[in-house]
């Protein structure tokens, strides 16, 4: 009998793996970075990892469906004479006219308002389209100030000044040339078809005793009446949320690494800031230390998907969530339905992220006037209404079944973890102990 | 004519005083004494109304202007008339850092000198500036015009788009993408119609140098990385 040696398995590395041979290759080929749309796509710690105790012998549930829950949230209260009061703790995330279709802008109004909430521009301006849609619009307020004048910061309801972003804290924007259309490069006063670059500092104050002055002038210019907001990216969330707070601000919106972006470089996407779940204690802690929890309200976003994660972030101490990336998703972004026309750009329905292309076979991260038109904006303004009071149900579930007859009465003592990781961040013991890592020993 | 005393009235009243003001209005001139370096007065104004600022005035002093006439008889803070739509803001004075900052369109003249990144994003605005300007000045500027009739800093019109620089003295350096051109018969008009509004006699349009974006920067090219 003869014997052969067995052959080794082809073995691949881990370090350098296929995703990151491609790129390497690409890299290569190109000579350009990687440019997407998203948010961190690596695996972080996130709500996943949180279980909620559910009552028993120590806590008293309410009945599912008789019991009544509220999901109510005021925002505002802080220094504006109008603050506004939102059904659901759910808003709909900054998403600039440009990056995305003016059908779907108006969808996200649509959608928005049946479910009671707000909706939010972004970088590009006010349209029309959205304003007439959205019972609650909140203004974003960017260092670019494209498309900024008096006159759309007085129709809206809030005004969100953006500091950062958790796709990209630190980072500006860039809208590619492929999706500056007549009606983007009017708004922004720019020549049609060139890279429209976002600063990613504002260009008329430098740090939070010049931000304490500019939101004295936006108030001046408002009377006083809209809730105004400071956007943070998830890079240093303790100080930077008490930074926040001395500026002036009545809400502070912190955005975790999850957060979606609709251009940035993927090495800044994946390797900057820090993830969702890292942030909220720390920014809610900032917020109790100054005496500020629930009088400056906290929006928390990055990677929110159904209604177990709002609860999650709401037990941790936020006053409501926003969803961009969902949103997009429930409008109809990267529907199997699509796959034949995904395989087209060389990709796969739900792995579709080349948004700045402006190429979206779904009609949302577009400027094609043809496949704009594909997206509907009532029947799509529909399923993210759906999609929110389907959320919505899914905390009062949760809430209900911790015994809270508000959302905003969920704590951290409903939860535990699953891991040492989301114990130390979200600071609740882990599964099965009464650990809490990191317990007493600072952990800013 | 209307006469507000910051010493004796809250600034609130005062811009509140002015937002009431509208088209066709019969308080069309205004005076307001004391501002002792107060942040954003006179900011928001929305009427073709005449508002002189007696003494200096803090950040953003007649921002996001539309239509009023706001002269500021002292120096001005940082970005004074940012955003300003229309109308027009005078400095008498100097004016610190971020002057007419994202401006859309009116006329901001300073009278004496402006510090860095005056013009800074520019998008349709019009500014002169007597004196000098400091470094990083036009960075990013889109539109309009910048005129100036002393020295500029360094890195003038760094990344510029398609706004026009007009300067008289000296560039201490140009910035990303901004070179000098050529000074063509439009120009040598456009300048005349800006110097007249300004209200400046006294130098001609063939004193200056023109200079804006040589749009090499529009597209992003890797061999252009080094410019970054």
């Amino acid at each position: 009998m003869t014997y052969h040696n067995p052959p080794t398995t082809p073995r691949k590395s881990a370090t350098f793996d296929d995703y990151t041979l491609s790129e390497i290759r690409r890299a290569a080929s190109t000579g350009i970075y990687d440019i997407r749309g998203g948010g961190a796509k690596r695996k972080v710690p996130h709500f996943d990892d949180l279980l909620f105790l559910g009552a028993s012998m120590s806590r008293y549930p309410l009945e599912g469906y008789r019991e009544k829950c509220s999901t109510s949230v005021m925002l505002g209260t802080r220094f504006a004479k109008k603050p506004v009061e939102l059904k659901i703790p759910i808003t709909i995330a900054g998403m600039s006219f440009g990056s995305l279709s003016a059908q779907a802008k108006e969808a996200l109004g649509r959608g928005a308002t049946i479910a009671g909430t707000s909706t939010t521009t972004g970088d590009g301006g006010m349209t029309p389209e959205e304003r007439g849609q959205s019972k609650t619009l909140v203004y974003q307020y960017l260092p670019s100030r494209y498309g900024m004048n008096p006159d759309d910061l007085r129709k809206a309801d809030c005004i969100e000044v953006v500091v950062g972003q958790g796709a990209k804290p630190g980072g500006g924007g860039m809208l590619l040339g492929q999706k500056i259309s007549d009606r983007v490069a009017e708004m922004r006063t720019l020549p049609k078809g060139i890279d429209q670059r976002s600063a990613c500092r504002h260009p008329d104050w430098t740090g939070p005793d010049d931000l304490e002055i500019k939101i004295l002038e936006l108030r001046e210019i408002t009377n006083w009446e809209k809730p105004i907001y400071i956007k943070i990216g998830g890079a240093r969330p303790y100080y930077d949320v008490a930074l926040a707070v001395k500026a002036g601000a009545d809400v502070v919106v912190v955005d975790g690494m999850q957060g979606g972006t609709a251009a940035t470089q993927e090495v800044f996407i994946e390797h900057v800031g820090q993830p969702t779940l890292a942030c909220i204690r720390p920014a809610v802690q900032a917020l109790q230390d100054l005496n500020m929890h629930r009088k400056v309200q906290l929006i928390v976003s990055g990677g929110i998907r159904n209604g177990a994660d709002v609860a999650k972030a709401l037990a941790l101490g936020a006053d409501a969530v926003a969803i961009g990336s969902a949103a997009l998703v429930a409008l109809g972004d990267n529907d199997p339905a699509l796959e034949a026309e995904y395989n087209k750009l060389g990709t796969t329905a739900g792995a579709y992220d080349d948004w700045h292309e402006g190429r979206d076979p779904a009609g949302i991260t577009t400027q094609d006037p043809e496949l704009a038109k594909r997206l509907d904006p009532v029947r799509a303004g529909r399923r993210l209404a759906n999609y929110l009071k389907v959320m919505t149900l899914e905390v009062q579930t949760i809430a209900r079944a911790c015994g809270h007859n508000h959302v905003h009465n969920l704590e951290p003592e409903d939860l535990c973890a699953l891991t040492i990781e989301a114990a130390a961040m979200a600071r609740v013991p882990l599964a099965g102990t009464s650990w809490i890592p990191g317990q007493g020993q600072g952990g800013l | 004519m209307r006469t507000i005393d910051l010493a004796v009235t809250p600034l609130r009243e005062l811009n509140a005083e002015l937002h009431r003001q509208s088209e066709g209005t019969n308080e069309a001139e205004w005076e307001v004494l004391n501002p002792r370096g107060l942040h954003a007065v006179a900011v928001g104004v929305d009427a073709p109304i005449k508002v002189a600022v007696r003494g200096p005035v803090g950040y953003y002093g007649g921002g996001m202007n539309k239509k009023a006439t706001i002269t500021i008889h002292g120096s001005a803070g940082p970005g004074v008339a940012e955003n300003m739509m229309s109308g027009s803001v005078v400095v008498k004075g100097d004016a610190s850092q971020y002057a007419g900052a994202t401006g859309r369109g009116g006329l901001l003249v300073i009278e004496g000198n402006a510090a860095s990144r005056c013009g800074i994003s520019m998008k349709g605005i019009d500014i002169v500036v007597r004196g000098n300007i400091g470094h990083m000045s036009a960075f990013m500027a889109q539109s309009g015009h910048l005129v100036v009739l002393g020295d500029a800093g360094d890195a003038l019109g760094d990344s510029i788009y398609e706004a026009k620089l007009f300067v008289r003295g000296s560039v201490k350096s140009l910035g990303a993408d901004c070179i000098e051109k050529e000074m063509r018969p439009e120009h040598h008009d456009q300048l005349a119609v800006l110097l007249d509004k300004a209200g400046i006699k006294d130098v001609k349009t063939s004193e200056f140098k023109r200079y804006g974006s040589a749009r090499k920067l529009y597209n992003f090219n890797i061999d252009n990385a080094d410019a970054y």
